[in-house]
């Protein structure tokens, strides 16, 4: 066992209300300058949708991320060391310019100064913030806000593509059969980062301390094998210095003990970040189990339970300080991944062990509009299952947990309970046992992550 | 994680097969380093109009504002709550974008065609005043400037200059028009109280009018003050988290309430239910249990369905106790109700029995129950008779006594009629039909009574017993109101869903004793008959118990009104300080006259009334109903007269009598005439606009290319034809030739370049929300804290505070020549929470002008409030708290405070004025010091305050109030503490809810838990609203009202002509603005499309071939919008949604149809005057700013929508 830690983030889906705020905050404070015009090292997307770079989840076409070979081991998807060589001039899995958008911005001081004796009010064009022409704006950092084109765009949505048929044909454009979330992402500063491993220049690495992955920015060479291997598309070239550049997880924050600007600014209060431990010797066969749908587990088996004495002995043998200890213990990301079991991994099957997770989204019935029937006497019946839910499983399934539809349906259930428990806990203060049968937590478990969720303090956050 | 500071490991690690570790390498990361370096972090808000209010940390580097992020050290609401940290959203996240944008406004700027003759007027004449006038004086030279707004060409001038030419045609206009004719409009104090005061407060000096914001906004919910009496009072959203059952009724959370969203979201961890209430796929559905999908504007019908099932299943299949006491006590429900035979003999329902009928002295406003026990009339304490005079003291509350009162006559009484009910759902014209229900009746004296509740179990068709008339024959029958299939047709929402929601409603309500919410918005609210649609919904909270309960009632945000400081507010706005009152307007009227909307007018004001109206409208325009409302002093209109008001003073003084006789004596003789009659009368025009805080023409100006046309007098895209003479108002004079270019000076304070100043004579720049001081707060959260000047403002920018200073201080020097000291004389209307309320018993309306009966100032008229002003003091009087406090105290709500201590401390607090007239007054020379005075003279900020308030409202009830604020009494909270953190306010009577011991806001809880009334005419909440003009277009009682049929009135614009498709036109609040403000911000650009969008359904774009992003235009008769289209399945088939306010100085190109540059959205809309919501002069429906008045509603609309020609032209 060779324990190490990470600052891990789980990002609760069901409270995320698509704001951008984050995304805004991260950019004013990282990515407002050349050559960075384009870049959002936190961006939202609206699922479903294409995302930000179009399309980024079909490794068919950018071959992000890894796989097994024929023998069952791990390599890059983008080809052997040799094969990524040869491409160092020319490489077809980069994104264009196209494929994120091209930026505008708009005509200087032309309000103010506008010439007297105008035929009408003067106007702002937009112009490309790269060449300063004249330009239409035909796409952008968050097109497909609010489903916006989607009934165009969104049947090319990856994740509809590889649901099973029967499910995918449910999924239509249609208002009645509507359904969104919102999906904001950062880097995933994977335990098993394939951009780090893509890398010729050895510039891309992972801290030795906290597992944040930087670009080392007087290495970079500019190869870009990074931006190609990442499946998450969450490298970026800088195309004033011509250098690769990332979410750096705000390390001068987290430094200095504070949380990443995105998630203390994050008006959902949805980001929990957190010391994970995990065990590096581990990371490598986890990666590689044959049964994507064993991802999942395999993952959540490579951390290392801080409560555990066999674990913190090891921890301080490894020169963690004690409140690097204290941390891992009372770490919220600990216990939404291991310990309630509801966050689940962004695309498992990419093998990278991605460490930003998500708890999947409740939504309403699908037959609200249609009013199907159900029992209309009951008035203290107050929800639905799970099964009724707008967002089709199968689809939360292909973004979390590789297809496996149990796994995500078992944590829509979690959720659904603790919320009729806590029903029943606040309308009459009685406590009701029977609705944790078949979720395997008990009474004091689902109070305690209904305090985690809902109340969420600031230091109970971070 | 804070550990993580101390673990930095200095030891590189190799290569482990994938994974390359390392500890950092060189100093390659000293660039993120730097970046994140700063050096100085200042406290400050955005003081854009909405509900936010967030705390934000302002981050400055080599003295340039870097970037903000929230702070998040609110003050705790409990260890069991949610905190309100991190208030904000990406808007906000972006302001400090604009301190450094190309469109910064960062000096004076005026037309070089206006500079060139002022600056020849002035060399020539050498008086400023004599300047202005020889220019707007010529009709050339007026033409000459007039024309070129909006056509470029501004010059910088200097602040000297500026000052000298605004002060001017503002001496000039006072001195030749009156100072009436001075206007100012500001919206929204609470987003910034200072720089809101410092042009009211001027204003209010000059005499000049100041215009509404929240009903012309449509954000006043009107039945608020028809049923409460109050403007709005709503919960934090912190109470939301007391919720159980959570309805979202065309309030899209998320992103119109972003930083109160997660309430929202955690809430239902607790257990809520969450329902939405949306014609599209809002962004705030995903967070619900269950989707209702009403057509647009049909929200009434779904209540009133759901109100059917509550009644039937809760009150008369089943009582609750909790209900039913709730009602006996709290609501107008027992109260009888007289009833009327109506023209065709059939009955209908008249007024409240008052103790007037019953043979008491003084009881024309004390309204009768009936005592369950006894069977007999009683006249209960609490009603509007009891707030005034010595005989009502100690009386004025909600104690019963041993009396019970009677829900309904049904066990009491043998006798039932048939009464006529209105309808609107079916009918030739908007007035609808009517429908035939009994009730039981009892005789008193002469008089054929019903009770409320019998009313209203009638209205909904509950029927009972053996009841005569036309009823439903269940929930299912699609026919008789308000069954659910009845709303089924309305709204397409399933009959049983509505059904099962307003059940699970009203049971969650009876198991947590009131803790059912419904959060109410724009959507439902910016209607033509919103206050209909909203006396629905609100009846749901009323009849379960919910309303004056933490976790229930309604939750209205529409706008940010609540200036929780509110008596320090108002007093120092509007200079109460010196003179009571300041001429406080209408906004809606005020623009419907003077922006010519009126000549266009299709719809009669009778179409609106019901059969069961008296014709009381016929052969009426809306412009009649003005104009009546105006003459009978219950809404404001200024200017007042076709003359000075100064030289009526004189007149009268001349002639020797009192100004109010000479007036009445004009009026009546004919020579002297009100401004509504005549309003194209150059005497009549307002000459003067200043904005500040606004933006009338790239925002809120509903009517757009009707203000282009003739407030400005520039081109217009409105191609609507003027009313036909069988359409004209009967009151008013028609001038053939519309006038044009009304105003002479349009001047916009502002820190960007909007439509507005583009649109502008003069431009002044501003400082920013990070550049100055003041203070901010809103309903959605229990705090007031501080802007602060994180740097100074950049080139020749002022904050609004200084500027108004400045310009008062010039206005003085060129009075002292031009006007001296003058007498006004004021005609205000009857206001509210004063004994005004009493002028009309019952409502019935006299017209002095048909000869009902005599004009009388203060009772059948505005009253007539002479005021001296010494106009060389009004720069000095904005200076100084004024010598009125110290005699009248302060006055909110009716309650004094002797405010004495308060100015003592102000002297010591801000300092004095050391010299002129006002030595020895506390200084308010400076913006903080506004900021002090504010907050010293309110309850909620000072337990002093609080304190003596409640000790008078104790005097008052009879009631124990005193306790809510001990322990405060000598805390107060100064402008610094504001500027640390925000500060929690204290309980305070200026309000209805009760904080203490930390609790959550939530309004009326005192009505509830303390009994004091409701300030209305039974002093409790109602269902049964009477004045003679609601009984006329029907509205006495809750109904659905559906939108106004605009395809009846103007014809349809079009439909599937020129390649377009007719559909609903509709304006919800953003994602990617705050109304206007943030449109033109390239992040936020970044994050939208780029520009001016319309979404709209996939099945319209194809009946169009529209595709996602092509460029479209909509256009009605109104005026033309291009923009690109949005196509998305989330929305409804029939209607479209431009989002408010997209303005149109980005990425607008020249409309195909008009040939210039295309409009937003307020481009197609156009006033239209509901003329209920001018009912004044009784009980609650008497006037006061921003709290009655007609709504600027525009929602009702239809558009044409077509693909255009997909190369543009800028």
């Amino acid at each position: 066992m060779r324990i190490r830690a990470q600052v891990a983030m789980v990002m609760n889906l069901d409270k995320c209300i698509g704001c951008h705020t984050c995304s805004v905050t991260c950019k004013q404070t990282w990515t407002n300058r050349d050559g960075t015009e384009y870049v959002w090292f936190n961006n939202v997307e609206t699922k479903p949708g294409i995302g930000y770079p179009k399309h980024y989840e079909d490794q068919d076409r950018w071959h992000g991320g890894w796989q097994l070979d024929d023998k069952g081991r791990l390599k890059l998807r983008s080809g052997g060391r040799l094969k990524r060589l040869s491409r160092l001039f020319v490489n077809p899995d980069l994104p264009t310019i196209d494929d994120y958008y091209e930026p505008a911005t708009f005509d200087k001081d032309i309000l103010v100064n506008a010439p007297a004796g105008l035929k009408d009010t003067p106007v702002k064009q937009p112009r490309s913030a790269l060449t300063g022409e004249p330009m239409a704006v035909t796409w952008g950092a968050n097109w497909e806000d609010s489903l916006g084109g989607a009934h165009e765009h969104a049947a090319g949505d990856p994740n509809i593509a590889r649901m099973p048929a029967e499910a995918a044909a449910q999924v239509k454009f249609e208002f009645e059969k509507t359904f969104l979330f919102h999906l904001p992402r950062i880097c995933e500063h994977c335990l098993n980062p394939a951009c780090v491993s893509a890398c010729p220049s050895g510039a891309m690495y992972k801290r030795e301390e906290d597992g944040i992955v930087l670009v080392d920015q007087d290495r970079c060479r500019g190869w870009r094998m990074c931006v190609s291997a990442c499946p998450y598309k969450k490298v970026y070239v800088n195309h004033t210095t011509g250098k690769a550049e990332k979410c750096t997880l705000c390390f001068p924050r987290i430094e200095a003990g504070q949380p990443t600007i995105c998630s203390e600014t994050c008006v959902g209060r949805l980001r929990y970040l957190g010391i994970v431990f995990y065990d590096e010797d581990a990371v490598l066969a986890a990666a590689s189990v044959a049964d994507e749908h064993d991802l999942l587990e395999a993952q959540r088996a490579v951390f290392l339970d801080p409560t555990d004495p066999a674990v913190r002995e090891a921890a301080r043998a490894a020169g963690m300080p004690q409140d690097w200890l204290d941390a891992a213990e009372r770490s919220p990301v600990w216990r939404l991944i291991s310990e309630y079991k509801v966050a689940l991994p962004l695309h498992p099957e990419y093998r990278t062990l991605p460490m930003v997770w998500y708890i999947p989204p409740l939504s309403p019935v699908l037959d609200a509009v249609g009013g199907a029937g159900r029992d209309d006497a009951d008035a203290d019946a107050v929800f639905h299952t799970i099964r009724e839910l707008r967002i089709p499983v199968e689809y939360l399934a292909e973004l979390f947990t590789a297809g496996d539809v149990e796994a995500v349906a078992g944590v829509l259930m979690k959720l659904a309970a603790m919320r009729s428990y806590m029903r029943a806990r606040t309308l009459d203060g009685t406590v009701a046992e029977d609705l944790l049968d078949g979720i395997g937590m008990t009474g004091d478990q689902v109070e305690a992550m209904y305090r985690l969720l809902a109340i969420a303090k600031y230091d109970e956050r971070y | 994680m804070l550990a993580a500071r101390r673990f930095l490991r200095r030891e590189t690690v190799g290569d482990h097969g994938r994974t390359l570790h390392q500890v950092k390498d060189g100093d390659w990361d000293q660039f993120y380093r730097d970046r994140w370096r700063y050096d100085r972090v200042v406290r400050s808000t955005h003081g854009v109009n909405c509900t936010g209010s967030c705390s934000w940390n302002v981050f400055v580097k080599d003295g340039l504002i870097t970037w903000e992020h929230q702070a998040t050290d609110y003050p705790t609401t409990g260890p069991d709550s949610p905190e309100y940290e991190p208030r904000g959203c990406p808007r906000g996240a972006s302001f400090s974008w604009y301190e450094y944008s190309p469109s910064r406004v960062r000096h004076p700027y005026v037309r070089g065609v206006l500079a060139e003759m002022f600056r020849d007027g002035l060399q020539r004449l050498g008086d400023p005043v004599a300047a202005w006038a020889d220019i707007v004086e010529n009709p050339l030279k007026a033409r000459a400037y007039k024309s070129q707004r909006g056509r470029g060409g501004f010059v910088r001038a200097s602040w000297d200059e500026v000052t000298t030419m605004v002060a001017a045609a503002h001496v000039y206009t006072t001195k030749t028009y009156g100072p009436d004719r001075v206007v100012g409009f500001s919206p929204i104090p609470a987003m910034s109280m200072a720089s809101f005061a410092a042009g009211t407060r001027y204003h209010a000096l000059l005499g000049g009018t100041l215009l509404s914001f929240y009903d012309w906004y449509a954000d006043l919910p009107i039945a608020s003050p028809q049923i409460w009496g109050d403007q709005t009072d709503v919960p934090e959203a912190g109470d939301w988290w007391n919720a159980t059952y959570l309805m979202m009724w065309g309030s899209n959370i998320p992103v119109t309430r972003t930083p109160d969203a997660h309430f929202l979201t955690e809430a239902r961890y607790r257990g809520t239910k969450v329902v939405a209430v949306s014609p599209d796929y809002a962004d705030n559905v995903k967070f619900a249990d269950d989707w209702l999908a009403p057509h647009p504007g049909t929200d009434g019908a779904l209540a009133m369905a759901m109100g059917h099932v509550v009644l039937t299943e809760f009150f008369r299949d089943r009582t609750v106790p909790y209900f039913t006491d709730y009602v006996r006590r709290y609501t107008d429900l027992p109260f009888l109700v007289t009833l009327r035979q109506t023209t065709s003999g059939r009955w209908a329902t008249d007024r409240f029995l008052t103790a007037s009928d019953l043979g008491e002295e003084d009881g024309a406003h004390k309204t009768v129950l009936v005592d369950e026990r006894t069977g007999e009339p009683v006249v209960p304490n609490g009603s509007l008779g009891f707030r005034y005079g010595e005989a009502g003291e100690g009386r004025w509350n909600l104690d019963l006594g041993d009396v019970l009162p009677a829900l309904g006559l049904l066990d009491l009484s043998d006798e039932a009629v048939e009464i006529d009910l209105a309808r609107f759902d079916v009918g030739d014209t908007e007035g609808g039909a009517t429908i035939r229900r009994g009730v039981p009746v009892i005789r008193v004296g002469e008089h054929l009574v019903t009770s409320v509740f019998d009313l209203v179990m009638a209205q909904y068709g509950v029927r009972r017993g053996d009841l005569p008339g036309e009823w439903p024959t269940g929930y299912d029958d699609p026919e008789s109101p308000n069954t659910p299939a009845w709303q089924e047709r309305i709204t397409g929402v399933p009959a049983p869903l509505a059904a099962r929601i307003g059940r699970e409603f009203a049971r969650n309500a009876e198991r947590s004793k009131g803790r059912s919410l419904i959060v109410l918005g724009a959507g439902a609210n910016q209607w033509f008959h919103s206050d209909m649609t909203y006396r629905s919904f609100i009846s749901l909270v009323t009849l379960t118990g919910c309303q004056g309960v933490n976790g229930g009632g309604w939750a209205h945000y529409v706008g940010q009104e609540k200036a929780r400081p509110i008596t320090g507010q108002q007093h120092m706005s509007f200079a109460l300080d010196w003179q009571r009152p300041m001429r406080h307007q209408a906004s809606t009227p005020f623009w419907y006259l003077h922006t010519d909307q009126w000549r266009y007018e299709r719809v009669p004001a009778d179409e609106l009334s019901s059969p069961l109206g008296t014709g009381r409208f016929s052969g009426m325009a809306f412009a009649d109903t003005v104009a009546a409302a105006q003459r009978m002093g219950w809404s404001p209109g200024h200017p007042a007269f076709n003359r000075n008001p100064l030289d009526l003073t004189d007149e009268a003084a001349v002639a020797g009598v009192s100004v109010q006789e000479h007036i009445v004596a004009e009026l009546k003789a004919g020579r002297l005439r009100p401004m509504a009659e005549d309003p194209d009368d150059p005497a009549n025009f307002p000459r003067c606009l200043t904005l500040w805080r606004a933006n009338l023409l790239g925002s809120s100006g509903k009517g757009n290319e009707y203000f282009l046309r003739h407030l400005l007098g520039i081109d217009s895209a409105a191609t609507a034809q003027e009313c036909d003479p069988q359409h004209r108002p009967r009151d008013l004079v028609w001038r053939d030739e519309a006038p044009t270019g009304k105003l002479d000076l349009l001047t916009a304070i502002d820190f960007r370049m909007t439509n507005t100043g583009l649109h502008a004579d003069v431009v002044l720049p501003t400082a920013t929300w990070y550049e100055k001081h003041d203070i901010s707060t809103t309903d959605m959260h229990p705090f007031v804290h501080a802007f602060s000047p994180a740097v100074e403002p950049p080139g020749d920018a002022h904050s609004d505070y200084d500027t108004f200073l400045a310009l008062a201080d010039r206005v003085s020097e060129l009075a002292a020549s031009h006007l001296g000291v003058r007498r006004d004389v004021l005609a205000a209307p009857l206001q509210h929470d004063t004994p005004d309320e009493l002028a009309m018993p019952s409502g019935r309306v006299r017209d002095w002008k048909a000869g009902e009966c005599e004009p009388v100032p203060g009772s059948t008229m505005p009253k007539l409030i002479e005021i001296e002003r010494d106009y060389t003091q009004i720069g000095a009087k904005m200076r100084a708290v004024g010598l009125l406090l110290d005699k009248l105290g302060t006055n909110t709500k009716a309650l004094t405070v002797d405010v004495t201590a308060e100015l003592d401390y102000l002297r010591h607090q801000n300092g004095v004025v050391t010299d002129g007239p006002f030595a020895g007054r506390p200084s308010l020379a400076t913006a903080d010091r506004m900021c002090e005075a504010i907050l010293a003279l309110s309850g909620t900020t000072n337990g002093r305050v609080a304190a003596a308030g409640f000790e008078a409202l104790e005097k008052r009830t009879g009631q124990p109030f005193a306790d809510l604020i001990a322990g405060h009494e000598s805390d107060r909270i100064t402008y610094p503490d504001t500027q640390r953190a925000p500060q929690p306010v204290f309980t305070s009577p200026e309000w209805s809810g009760s904080e203490k011991g930390g609790r959550r806001y939530s309004p009326f809880t005192l009505n509830v838990e303390r009994l004091k009334p409701w300030h209305t005419i039974t002093g409790r909440q109602h269902f049964f609203v009477e004045h003679d003009w609601v009984a006329e277009l029907g509205e006495q009682l809750p109904a659905f009202r559906p939108p106004l049929n605009m395809a009846r009135h103007f014809g349809a614009p079009g439909e599937l002509v020129d390649g377009g498709v007719t559909v609903r036109f509709l304006t919800p609040h953003a994602k990617w603005s705050i109304h206007s403000m943030y449109h033109d911000n390239e992040l936020m650009l970044a994050l939208s499309r780029g520009g001016p969008v319309i979404w709209i359904s996939v099945p319209d774009a194809a009946k169009v071939g529209v595709r996602d992003n092509d460029w479209i235009e909509a256009h009605n008769r109104n005026g033309v919008i291009v923009a690109r289209a949005v196509v998305s399945h989330r929305m409804p088939e029939g209607t479209v949604f431009q989002y408010h306010s997209p303005e149109r100085t980005v990425n607008v190109p020249k409309a195909e149809k008009s040939g210039r540059r295309g409009g937003y959205h307020n481009s197609l809309t156009r006033l239209l005057v509901k003329p209920t919501h001018l009912a004044g002069g009784h009980a609650q429906l008497t006037y006061a700013f921003n709290y009655y008045g007609p709504i600027g509603s525009q929602r009702d609309e239809i558009t044409v929508i077509r693909r255009r020609d997909q190369e543009v032209e800028y």
